[in-house]
């Protein structure tokens, strides 16, 4: 067992050195074999606002870009471990560990943004994930055990619907219903601190957590279907049932037992992906969250910053299936062995 | 029936054979020992002869069936077929060879493409070994079809159609459909109903008489390999504990396993079941991955004394044609190992049995 | 009134493609302390009686008519929540496979502890001394370590120890074994075999073992009863199926089975055909297609089903041809070839 966790964070870690690579590699080493050269990077740095040609050569060479990639890439993940300081013209910038590169457009560092905008994108990956798998596997369950009944065909009715539609139309559907026309939720573009207000803060989410959540609770739904008709079938549930073990302990605790594995991945992935930002949903109900950031980041072709939230978004997401590892582990303990 | 020395040159000849499965632990995955599947195991079979591999699971039986056929690769020994060794052969060489050894596997469920119509499971070893035929693969495939007990006109149906038996006789027709030489059957009967098992087995006897086949059929089954093998050879934890001519091995058995193999098989007599000896050993067959020391049968022994956890017995001939290793066989007068002492039994349960005291 | 007595039992399932008759009208009792043996193949409806007995199949679409009296109690007509009580205490079940039979997830003591704490109303430490006796009674070594082992880290005889541990837990006074020893090798199927016999001679309980191992059947049982089709069409005592049995297809299993006890046959003597689907069940005789005797009942096998009728001394047969020709048939046709040598 101690094994077994140890060489699960062993693969964590040199999963995140392979991310910063391919993550440098996409950002510096692929634009340079497309011919992109130093002078047009530190173009894109500064924004070239009225720069004259020699300014932009010389600032290249500052910034380094006419350097080595591995001296480049070396330089960067320095900065993530141990910070760096950056040369602004006007004045030296220190920018402590983790240093996620400091960008030359809005003249601040990345990082203590990305820390800014965190909390907003924990809440909201947070809340719809609690509503989203409740909601999922115990209609999953339920047509499971009412396979082709009424509620069955409709629950896989909707289902079907909810990973159909996109978050946008949704989003912006409930939006004009519930904010607009019902004023029972907030209009959105706003977000009130849980520490300040947890009751404004969960009015102000209520309705990003739910459109996100239907289109996760109807994927969730129809696997814990899809594994609940499995174990539901296996011998074990006969013998649970020949003990004398009443239905709902033998649905609960052998059947969905049995049930969760497959379900504990795609929650682990999925809640990874969701903590480095939910675009779609954050952009739709203006939240100042990661994924609005990154959207911002992208459409002012900021490098520091999009490296920088997707490194954030590789992190949660290995961390994540870190956890999803050891959990299994909890969860079966025929893993253990392994 | 084969007597040694053999006269005529075997068929198969299996020589020192092994095969070693890597255990992997710890971090980086070190290898820390061997689950020894086959370890050391000869055998001929001789033309027109049926062995049958006996023994309980884990025992090596299934893994010695597809070292032969190659579908796994051995770690060590020898395998020769009509004199030639075929041990490391190349994919390349070896396909002639497929077509004389060819194999039968016990899950008629699993082991048929679903999707395939029988005369394309049945047809398709010609495809692949590019084989012409002189009215074509049709009629070649209905020829065997027929040849199994199966309707011909039944050429394009699927596997599904067909009960579990004649799903059997498919598998059967696949493997016939290349006048193989030798057939390796695993298990060929043990998924199937008591009264479908018989035709399966009077099939493989027919066949084996009209094709003049040699068989290696393994089985865990006792009563199913007394009934369709010349020789049978017993297997556990990787070796080869007994082998002899059916009816000396099934009268005269001399490894006390063998014994306690015969012993443990259920009598479908009810008047027998209150005045029958029986011999029960004690727990399970132990994991392969790390067997006891010499002989690996001392464990469960009630004859084991110290020879046998220091000395491993060798596989010799007590008897014209019979082959065991154990120091203290029974129904055997001699002193096998001539280093054993006379002792009976030191205070374990008294042997029952026919058995003549060792001395 | 016996202690297990089952009248005309009848489980019918609608499917797409027509209803199945896996039990259609079996009847037998049974006592306490007695081995009753049902024999049959693949789809013969052995398992479902099983499952029928327990009360499995209510609440499923099954159809389930006919009476089931256990120690003078009706459950076919009982409420679902009545049998469940019954089911673990008064009545269990030994599976096949007991690596599929247990849950991966939970310790084998786990498992023991609840079935008893569902029946009983200790605490958890009371159960799981309960649990390590049961371990150690079914013959498992060191069983207050091994009570906390997962059912992967057993070997096979040991879980199927480990499930009769479970079974017998709160002991049962009807056991039912289901293929209990088809997936074990043959030196343990002897060991869980002889555990078995010298359990129920402790416990006194009335054992159905369920199995296509004519020798498994001859081992345990007192009384034997022969399925095809669904129905019953071969009951009597071990001695009589074995010695006089008088149904052509209790015939055809004895000619099928290759035996170590009696000198090699030159050829096995099996019945043509295959066993028939429970959606196509052939009229008249269910065995008629495969019965090489069906041509001397005049056309009576291909239309009409006949009764289960007793010849002598409990023994009752379910065959058109005439007591005294199949008697004749068996001594002078049948019982000859298997013993030829």
């Amino acid at each position: 067992m101690v094994t077994y966790i140890i060489r699960r964070l062993i693969a964590a870690v040199l999963m995140l050195v392979v991310v910063s690579i391919v993550t440098f590699s996409i950002f510096f080493v692929v634009p340079r074999l497309a011919g992109v050269t130093a002078t047009d990077f530190a173009n894109r740095y500064v924004g070239s606002k009225g720069a004259t040609a020699e300014t932009v050569v010389a600032l290249a060479d500052k910034l380094g870009f006419n350097d080595p990639l591995t001296v480049q890439y070396g330089r960067w993940v320095k900065g993530i471990v141990a910070g760096s300081d950056f040369d602004t013209g006007a004045s030296i910038e220190h920018c402590p560990a983790p240093c996620f590169g400091y960008s030359f457009i809005t003249k601040t560092p990345v990082w203590p943004e990305l820390l800014d905008r965190l909390p907003v994108t924990v809440s909201l990956a947070i809340g719809a994930s609690v509503i989203w798998l409740v909601a999922g596997v115990s209609t999953g369950v339920l047509s499971a055990l009412r396979r082709g009944s009424f509620f069955d065909r409709a629950a896989m009715g909707v289902a079907l619907a909810g990973v159909s539609l996109p978050i946008f139309f949704t989003g912006m559907m409930s939006l004009v219903f519930f904010s607009y026309k019902l004023g029972i939720t907030a209009p959105g573009r706003s977000y009130t601190s849980f520490v300040d207000d947890p009751v404004r803060w969960a009015y102000n989410l209520i309705l990003p957590w739910i459109t996100l959540a239907f289109l996760y609770a109807a994927v969730y739904a129809r696997l814990t279907r899809a594994g609940m008709l499995e174990t539901m079938g296996e011998d074990y549930i006969r013998t649970a049932r020949a003990k004398g073990l009443r239905e709902p302990t033998v649905i609960v605790k052998h059947g969905l037992r049995g049930a969760l594995t497959p379900i504990i991945t795609i929650f682990g992935m999925d809640v990874g992906l969701l903590l480095g930002g939910a675009i779609l949903t954050e952009t739709t109900f203006s939240l100042p969250g990661l994924g609005k950031y990154a959207v911002q980041a992208i459409s002012a072709n900021d490098l520091p910053k999009i490296m920088g939230v997707t490194m954030l978004v590789a992190f949660f997401v290995v961390m994540a299936n870190l956890l999803v590892d050891l959990l299994y582990a909890v969860v079966d303990p025929r893993v253990r062995l392994r | 029936m084969t007597t040694e020395p053999l006269l005529t040159e075997p068929l198969l000849s299996v020589r020192g054979l092994e095969k070693h499965f890597p255990v992997t632990a710890g971090l980086l995955k070190r290898q820390v020992g061997a689950v020894r599947a086959v370890d050391g195991v000869s055998f001929d079979v001789v033309k027109g002869e049926t062995l049958g591999l006996v023994g309980e699971s884990g025992c090596g039986k299934t893994t010695t069936g597809r070292l032969i056929t190659r579908l796994i690769e051995p770690t060590g020994g020898k395998i020769a077929f009509e004199g030639e060794d075929v041990t490391h052969m190349s994919q390349g060489r070896m396909r002639p060879l497929r077509r004389d050894i060819q194999m039968i596997f016990q899950d008629p469920y699993s082991s048929l493409n679903p999707r395939h119509t029988v005369g394309a499971i049945v047809g398709a070893p010609f495809r692949i070994q590019g084989i012409k035929t002189e009215h074509g693969v049709k009629k070649a495939v209905q020829e065997i079809l027929e040849l199994v007990g199966l309707n011909p006109e039944h050429y394009n149906r699927y596997p599904h159609e067909f009960s579990g038996g004649q799903r059997q006789r498919i598998g059967i027709a696949r493997t016939l459909a290349l006048k193989p030489k030798l057939i390796i059957a695993d298990e060929p009967v043990s998924a199937l109903d008591v009264s479908i098992q018989a035709q399966v087995v009077n099939l493989l006897e027919d066949l084996q008489n009209e094709l003049d086949l040699t068989y290696v059929v393994i089985a865990h089954d006792l009563s199913v390999v007394r009934h369709i093998s010349d020789r049978v050879a017993v297997m556990y934890l990787g070796k080869i504990v007994e082998m002899a001519d059916r009816k000396d091995l099934y009268e005269t058995p001399m490894h006390p396993y063998t014994n306690a193999l015969l012993s443990a098989v259920p009598i479908p007599d009810p008047k027998r079941r209150t005045d029958r000896e029986r011999i029960r050993l004690q727990g399970d067959v132990p994991s392969p991955l790390n067997p006891p020391p010499a002989c690996r049968f001392h464990t469960r022994c009630w004859k084991a004394q110290e020879i046998c956890r220091t000395v491993e017995p060798p596989l010799t001939a007590l008897a014209p044609g019979h082959q065991v290793a154990c120091h203290f066989p029974e129904n055997f007068a001699g002193n096998p190992s001539g280093n054993a002492p006379s002792a009976p039994a030191d205070g374990q349960e008294k042997e029952p049995g026919t058995a003549s005291p060792v001395s | 009134m016996s202690f297990l007595e089952l009248k005309d039992l009848r489980i019918h399932f609608p499917t797409d493609d027509g209803l199945v008759k896996s039990v259609d009208g079996l009847s037998f009792t049974l006592e306490r302390g007695k081995t009753l043996g049902i024999v049959g193949e693949s789809g013969s409806g052995k398992s479902v009686t099983s499952l029928g007995i327990l009360g499995l199949h209510k609440g499923t679409r099954a159809r389930i008519s006919g009476e089931i009296w256990l120690d003078g109690e009706e459950l076919v007509g009982a409420g679902v929540e009545h049998v469940r009580k019954l089911r673990g205490k008064k009545m269990a079940m030994i599976f096949q496979d007991p690596l599929s039979a247990m849950h991966p997830y939970y310790t084998v003591g786990n498992q023991i502890i609840e079935a008893y704490r569902i029946h009983h109303d200790v605490s958890k430490k009371v159960a799981r001394k309960h649990a390590i006796d049961m371990l150690a009674r079914v013959g498992i070594p060191q069983p207050d370590r091994r009570v906390d082992s997962y059912p992967h880290e057993f070997s096979g005889g040991m879980r199927q120890r480990a499930m009769i541990a479970m079974a017998l837990c709160c002991d049962p006074e009807l056991l039912i074994a289901d293929e209990p020893t088809t997936a074990l090798d043959v030196t343990v199927q002897a060991q869980i075999l002889d555990l078995m016999r010298d359990l129920q001679r402790d416990f006194n309980a009335a054992l159905i073992i369920i199995t296509h191992d004519l020798g498994v059947v001859a081992e345990l049982s007192d009384d034997i009863l022969v399925m095809y089709g669904g129905k019953c069409i071969e009951y009597g005592s071990a001695e009589d199926i074995f010695e006089r049995p008088e149904h052509p297809y209790s015939w055809g299993l004895l000619g099928s089975m290759p035996r170590l006890d009696r000198e090699p046959t030159e050829r096995l003597l099996p019945i043509q055909g295959s066993p028939p689907s429970l959606i196509n069940v052939p009229p008249g005789c269910a065995f008629h297609p495969r019965c090489p005797y069906a041509d001397r009942t005049a056309g009576r096998s291909q239309t009409e089903v006949p009764e289960l009728l007793e010849t002598h001394g409990g023994h009752r047969v379910r065959c058109h041809l005439p007591s005294d020709q199949r008697r004749g048939i068996w001594e002078n046709e049948i019982k000859p070839n298997l013993e030829a040598s």
